[in-house]
């Protein structure tokens, strides 16, 4: 526990001194408001209940969530070995999971960062429309345990390999392979339809979050995700010890 | 402290290490020698715990590295040939976090950064971002990483890479302070800049160790003549160095070299005028290494010795000779197809 709150620190202090931590804050918060602007107030919007306008505002926000994800995660080991520094944390007395679990909790509590400081569309909505404070909680829990899933997938990637762009593209690919997976079974029949729905990172997992109904099977889901990739990236650096 | 058997490390198909045994006892400076690709690397690698061997055993400090590396890790500080090192980081925090992951207490890390900051003479960039630092600096913290946690053993992969010839002086100086409180293992492929720091040396080559032994027992093994050099003092001789053409016909030097000649299995004696040390150095071929009678008979004699020294070019011919000669055995052994 000691050695992942050491890891985390370094890594969060990481992200607030080099420029890509806030270059994706940035971005994920001008397209939010943007985005928000167009679902509620834009020319094509119409005539839309509140509530609708924010399970759509959560559903745009997932996909730049899931982006930012892959962003920020995909070079927390691929740094590490291209300069060498991963030495330290292998020859110091600590875990290979507590070298994964510092680093994904460090990259988490910065991407819960970026969601949250977009709390404020969600607040206008709730001063001036009819949307309750659960569906605004449940709403963001989604887009947490989304975003924790892609983090997860994106610190497997980086464990696979030294450059950067590898990694973001290996990342990119699984995650964008389990959001295709929901469209794919709506064209699918039975039995592999239940089963590509069951596995898609999006979709049916996250259709209840956006609307603001929180289903355990979702909750489960998504920590499921992110512990099977954590458990991967964990024996894949452990197995990098024998080559 | 340290005992290999059997050590041996695959990448792939390919053997990298071994199989090697060794001992190495506690307060042992060793050095690992070899050219390149010889298996230091891959060896230091494994002891420190950074990578896990294919094969045999190794107990550190009663600790089996394989059984519980964390364990042996908490013992060893290591330094690889590229630092570890974050260059978003200062020197300062850089040192904390390297303490506070070997385990130390936060209150101790402090004292402790500032402890080793003055011992390997960081303080003036303290505060300064890592890559802004010099290569010989970055070295440096490299260094005292390793150590911020007063590791029983500490190993150090070529710790001269990339230095310039004053900064590797005066990495050896800093070796030579920090052999008195730890077991260290160096590893480097210039045998001169080993040599002087270590109590013995490991030699490697195709991932097995040919040679081992101090410098002087590798030397007596493996040379047939040993050219030792001497140099002594002429006082008051300055002008008569000058013009002279062969320095054995200066009278102190001619009775130098009659006294050197009455000891056992010397065969040859040069000598050459050295004005810029105000003497003449004395080169003298021998059978064995006959140092301490050179010494005792020259002091004797009333003869300022102002340096002595087996010829460093003849100790790169013995590791030179090792190498090539386990080439050949390797030969010999698996003819080329």
């Amino acid at each position: 526990m000691r050695a992942i709150a050491i890891i985390l620190q370094r890594e969060l202090n990481a992200y607030f001194k080099a420029p890509l931590g806030w270059v994706v804050a940035a971005v994920v918060l001008l397209l939010s408001g943007l985005l928000f602007y167009a679902e509620a107030l834009g020319p094509a919007a119409g005539a839309r209940l509140s509530a609708d306008v924010l399970a759509r505002f959560f559903f745009s926000v997932s996909g730049l969530v899931a982006i930012a994800a892959i962003v920020l995660s995909v070079r927390l080991l691929t740094e590490e070995r291209q300069s060498g520094s991963i030495v330290l944390l292998h020859t110091s007395p600590v875990r290979d999971r507590d070298i994964v679990l510092g680093k994904f909790f460090a990259a988490f509590v910065f991407l819960t960062g970026i969601t949250l400081a977009t709390l404020y569309l969600p607040l206008l909505l709730l001063v001036n429309g009819k949307v309750s404070w659960g569906h605004i909680a449940v709403g963001y829990l989604g887009l947490l345990l989304l975003g924790g899933a892609v983090l997860a997938i994106g610190l497997f990637a980086s464990v696979l390999t030294r450059n950067s762009l590898a990694a973001a593209v290996t990342g990119g690919a699984l995650t964008g392979g389990m959001f295709l997976l929901w469209p794919l079974a709506s064209v699918m029949g039975p039995p592999l339809a239940g089963v590509f729905a069951g596995l898609a990172i999006h979709g049916r997992h996250f259709s209840g979050f956006q609307v603001g109904v929180l289903h355990l099977r979702d909750v489960v889901y998504y920590l499921s995700v992110t512990y099977f990739f954590l458990l991967l990236a964990t024996r894949t650096l452990d197995a990098r010890r024998w080559q | 402290m340290i005992s290999a058997s059997g050590l041996a490390k695959y990448f792939g198909g390919k053997r990298a290490l071994g199989p090697v045994s060794f001992e190495i006892g506690r307060g042992e400076t060793v050095g690992f020698l070899g050219l390149n690709g010889a298996g230091k690397t891959t060896t230091l690698r494994i002891l420190a715990g950074d990578l896990r061997p294919s094969a045999g055993s190794l107990i550190v400090n009663g600790s089996d590295a394989i059984r519980d590396p964390i364990a042996v890790r908490r013992l060893v500080g290591f330094l690889p040939e590229q630092p570890p090192l974050y260059p978003d980081m200062t020197v300062d925090d850089y040192l904390c976090f390297a303490g506070r992951l070997r385990g130390m207490a936060p209150a101790d890390v402090k004292r402790r950064v500032a402890d080793v900051e003055e011992l390997i003479e960081l303080k003036a960039v303290r505060g300064e971002l890592i890559r802004n630092l010099s290569q010989g600096y970055r070295q440096r913290v490299g260094l005292a990483q390793a150590v911020i946690h007063e590791p029983e053993l500490l190993i150090l992969d070529e710790p001269a890479h990339d230095l310039d010839p004053a900064q590797i002086v005066e990495m050896r100086t800093l070796l030579g302070t920090l052999r008195e409180h730890h077991t260290i293992l160096v590893s480097s492929h210039n045998l001169p800049e080993i040599s002087q720091t270590c109590d013995r040396l490991l030699v490697l080559d195709g991932g097995e160790i040919i040679a081992s032994g101090s410098e002087p027992e590798l030397a007596a093994r493996w040379l047939d003549t040993f050219r030792i050099e001497v140099a002594i003092r002429l006082p008051n001789s300055g002008s008569e160095m000058e013009s002279v053409s062969d320095a054995a016909t200066l009278p102190p030097v001619a009775a130098a070299i009659t006294a050197l000649r009455s000891i056992d299995g010397v065969r040859g004696i040069t000598a050459r005028a050295q004005p810029q040390e105000g003497g003449a150095s004395i080169h003298v071929e021998s059978g064995e290494d006959r140092r301490a009678e050179i010494s005792r008979t020259l002091v004797e004699g009333g003869f300022d010795v102002i340096r002595l020294e087996l010829s460093r070019d003849e100790l790169e011919s013995v590791f030179l000779e090792l190498v090539r000669g386990a080439e050949r055995a390797r030969d010999r052994d698996h003819p080329a197809a």
